[in-house]
């Protein structure tokens, strides 16, 4: 860098004066503007997440309780000492790692065999796209009530459906296996919609002439999904990747209703920890406690997604450079 | 310009429109929702948590109130058993949106006392409608009573006792003279023995109870045999850890002779065990006596239900919890809808023969002794049930469907599984105790 800027002193400092200047000209009516329409968005921003997490981290450092007006007692970090010490809410976190483990890999890995398979059809597109995208837009609570039916032993659908072959249904309520396995196939049928339209999109956004050169290059169908879609669809699969690994780790719904966390809390996730210690428990404190403690850590997941990333697109962006730094240092 | 203005002006006045349709509306639901208060869309609001059969049998009790007080309406809610229901109550008491009165387990009353959210009954004048400590079942009162001032007027008491198949108990010779009653059986050893009769009287098990994912049942099953030979696993207000190793090792041990000796099975659900007893599979089951209307629709199944008998201890113990009745602290409520929820909790109690059908001995003594409750089979077997009842110990984390429930009766579980010995069984539940005497009360009990 130092070498371009000693080899170029002229152009560069000029280009950042007329930027910095640009903005110091902006007329005061226009900054207003700004300001004036992004308002509500950052009175919501402020009263609904920022307000709130500065009254969490507050409170994790009382022994507040739900059920009496007042912060209670201060503890310090007694609070803290306490989650980290808590063999359930390791356990409790585990079921969050372990449930994003499970469903990640196929909620992309499908959402992207089945986009690259809708965008090849030639008819009906829309209703494919429509089913694949439908079950996302129901509630939750629509979801698990449909699934606990056809989950039910004796009576439900899946039961009777492996009794019709001869084989024992799981215990898909009863049992730890059997929950897990009823909650990510509940899931990969409800949300994998969001990630195959993201996919959609993508694909959408490749260009056909790059699939006609492929053609006339004498590429198959499944070579130009494997050498053109999908690293073309790389950035997608990238965000996409990070969404649902946050979206995963943010599981609570449809195993609360679902199992309830059980049988014997094998299945809680640390949300349903925070909000069993912070809510039925009562302990308002401690319950923000464990929040800020999981808030760190999925902040920290992001960090450092985020860092992989900007390191990949630099590195990369290098590579594309490669050519101009080496003529300019060769001159040095 | 003058555009602008318009926009501005029609603006305000629709606003202003808006604004005074929201006050004039202010007894609707969403504008007592928005300003945060309970809309008195009844003269009695009712909170409870029962579905099915007992469902059922409140909304009678509730209609009765109708009838006889005319010009009185009731809404009453249903919310989730457990855990949902208590954080609502708590949560809508603690932020002024109360019920006039709401249904709690005895064992839940702790916590709700000590937070301030229960208005004294006797504040609610129910001392004047005749509702006073000598009219009530004695251990079901006290429990109502927290620190000398009564909190709750009890409704039931529901124990965990013991049922069995009247066919293969005659078969096995476990009946009494006249033949309507079990044999009485002294100890353990008697109890192993009846088990083991039922079997030769072919039965494939003695006895079964449900364990898989049920701990709530397991900690009753434990509590019952445990209180025989010790005091409450937790004192000092649920501070202290007071387990009695030998007691506990032995109950574990008593518990694993049943299932080891394949009397019982060492792991069953819900539906098992429904399966099993109900076909004559199964002698004896173990279960909280509001089991009974599942037994009772079983055609040409003929069962009968008892108080436990001693098993490790003297005298017979009977795990038990009360549903009672509680007006939730509001300072908005007027004394008129107090008396209100007076007149209906008295209502409730004068019809609680109805409630008896769910299986529940009732805690008023007038019905209890009344033929309208005598009549009813095999309800008036265990009356002195109540009478015995060893409820869950005083802390804030206990009671019906809570998280202690889980965790201690997550390791019954395992014990009775075979997974883990007595001895370890024992160190188990002290460091699941440990887990709620060590953690910071929400507030400070006694």
């Amino acid at each position: 860098m130092t070498t371009i800027a000693s080899e170029r002193p002229a152009e560069r400092p000029t280009s950042r004066v007329t930027l910095r200047t640009d903005r110091e000209r902006a007329p005061r009516s226009d900054r207003r503007a700004g300001l004036l329409l992004s308002s509500p968005f950052l009175i919501i921003y402020l009263l609904f997440m920022i307000g709130p997490l500065l009254v969490g981290v507050v409170v994790s450092f009382f022994n507040t309780t739900t059920v009496k007006s007042g912060l209670g007692g201060w503890v310090g970090l007694a609070n803290y000492r306490a989650v980290l010490e808590d063999s359930l809410f390791w356990s409790a976190m585990w079921h969050s790692v372990l449930f994003t483990l499970l469903t990640t890999p196929l909620l992309v890995v499908l959402a992207l065999a089945f986009a690259v398979l809708a965008s090849r059809i030639r008819r009906g597109t829309v209703f494919y796209r429509l089913a694949f995208f439908a079950p996302y837009v129901v509630p939750s609570s629509v979801v698990v009530l449909v699934f606990l039916w056809m989950y039910t032993p004796q009576v439900g659908l899946v039961p009777k459906l492996f009794s019709a072959v001869g084989l024992t249904s799981p215990d898909f309520i009863g049992s730890t296996s059997g929950g897990w396995t009823a909650v990510v196939l509940m899931t990969l049928w409800w949300t994998f919609g969001f990630n195959f339209v993201l996919y959609t999109a993508a694909i959408q956004d490749v260009p056909p002439e790059v699939y006609e050169a492929a053609a006339i290059d004498g590429a198959s169908p499944w070579q130009q999904i494997r050498f053109l879609t999908v690293p073309l669809l790389g950035r997608t699969t990238s965000l996409v990747l990070i969404l649902q690994i946050l979206a995963s780790l943010k599981v609570f719904d449809q195993i609360y209703l679902l199992l309830g966390g059980g049988p014997n809390q094998s299945t809680r996730p640390v949300i349903e920890y925070i909000y069993d210690t912070g809510f039925t428990s009562y302990r308002g404190g401690y319950g923000a406690a464990a929040t800020m403690v999981y808030f760190v850590i999925i902040v920290a997941i992001s960090a450092v997604w985020y860092g992989l990333r900007h390191r990949r697109t630099t590195v990369a962006e290098r590579a594309a450079e490669r050519p101009a730094p080496r003529a300019e240092r060769r001159t040095s | 310009m003058s555009g602008a203005l318009g926009r501005r002006r029609f603006l305000a006045l629709g606003g202003g429109l808006a604004l005074s349709g929201g006050l004039a509306a202010c007894s609707s639901p969403l504008a007592t929702g928005l300003a945060g208060t309970q809309p008195d869309t009844a003269d009695v609001i009712f909170w409870n948590l029962f579905t099915g059969g007992d469902g059922a049998n409140m909304v009678l009790m509730e209609n009765a109130f109708r009838k006889a007080h005319p010009g009185l309406s009731v809404e009453a809610t249903i919310l989730g058993w457990g855990n949902p229901y208590y954080t609502k109550l708590a949560l809508a008491t603690a932020s002024g949106t109360p019920p006039d009165v709401g249904i709690a387990h005895l064992s839940r009353l702790p916590l709700l006392a000590a937070a301030g959210l229960l208005e004294p009954v006797q504040d609610a004048g129910v001392g004047e409608l005749g509702i006073t400590a000598d009219k009530f079942t004695p251990a079901a009162w006290k429990k109502a009573t927290v620190d000398g001032t009564v909190y709750a007027v009890p409704l039931d008491t529901h124990p965990f006792v013991l049922f069995y198949n009247t066919d293969l108990a005659r078969k096995a010779g476990l009946l009494d003279a006249a033949g309507d009653g079990l044999k009485p059986m002294k100890d353990g050893a008697a109890f192993t023995d009846a088990l083991r009769a039922m079997k030769d009287a072919g039965a494939q098990y003695g006895a079964v109870m449900s364990t898989t994912a049920d701990p709530s049942t397991c900690w009753r099953y434990f509590s019952m045999i445990y209180s025989g030979i010790a005091g409450p696993v937790v004192t000092d207000a649920g501070t202290k850890v007071d387990v009695d190793d030998d007691a506990a090792r032995s109950t574990f041990a008593f518990m694993q002779s049943l299932t080891a000796g394949g009397l019982m099975p060492r792991s069953l659900t819900g539906s098992g065990v429904n399966a099993l007893f109900s076909t004559g599979k199964a002698g004896f089951l173990f279960d909280g006596e509001w089991q009974i209307p599942t037994y009772r629709g079983v055609k040409d199944f003929h069962f009968n239900v008892v108080p436990f008998p001693a098993l490790l201890g003297p005298k017979p113990v009977a795990y038990a919890d009360s549903h009672s009745l509680v007006i939730p602290r509001s300072g908005k409520r007027s004394s008129a809808r107090t008396a209100h929820a007076a007149l209906f909790i008295k209502s409730l109690l004068n019809n609680s023969a109805t409630w008896a059908h769910g299986g529940h001995v009732p805690a008023w003594l007038s019905t209890q002794r009344s033929k309208a409750f005598l009549d009813q089979t095999p309800q008036r077997n265990y009356v002195q049930a109540a009478f015995n009842a060893v409820y869950d110990p005083v802390a804030w984390y206990t009671g019906a469907g809570s998280d202690f429930q889980t965790t201690v009766g997550s390791t019954v579980i395992e014990v009775i599984a075979g997974r883990l010995s007595p001895k370890s069984g024992v160190s188990r539940l002290r460091s699941d105790l440990k887990r709620y005497t060590t953690a910071r009360p929400p507030v400070t009990i006694g």
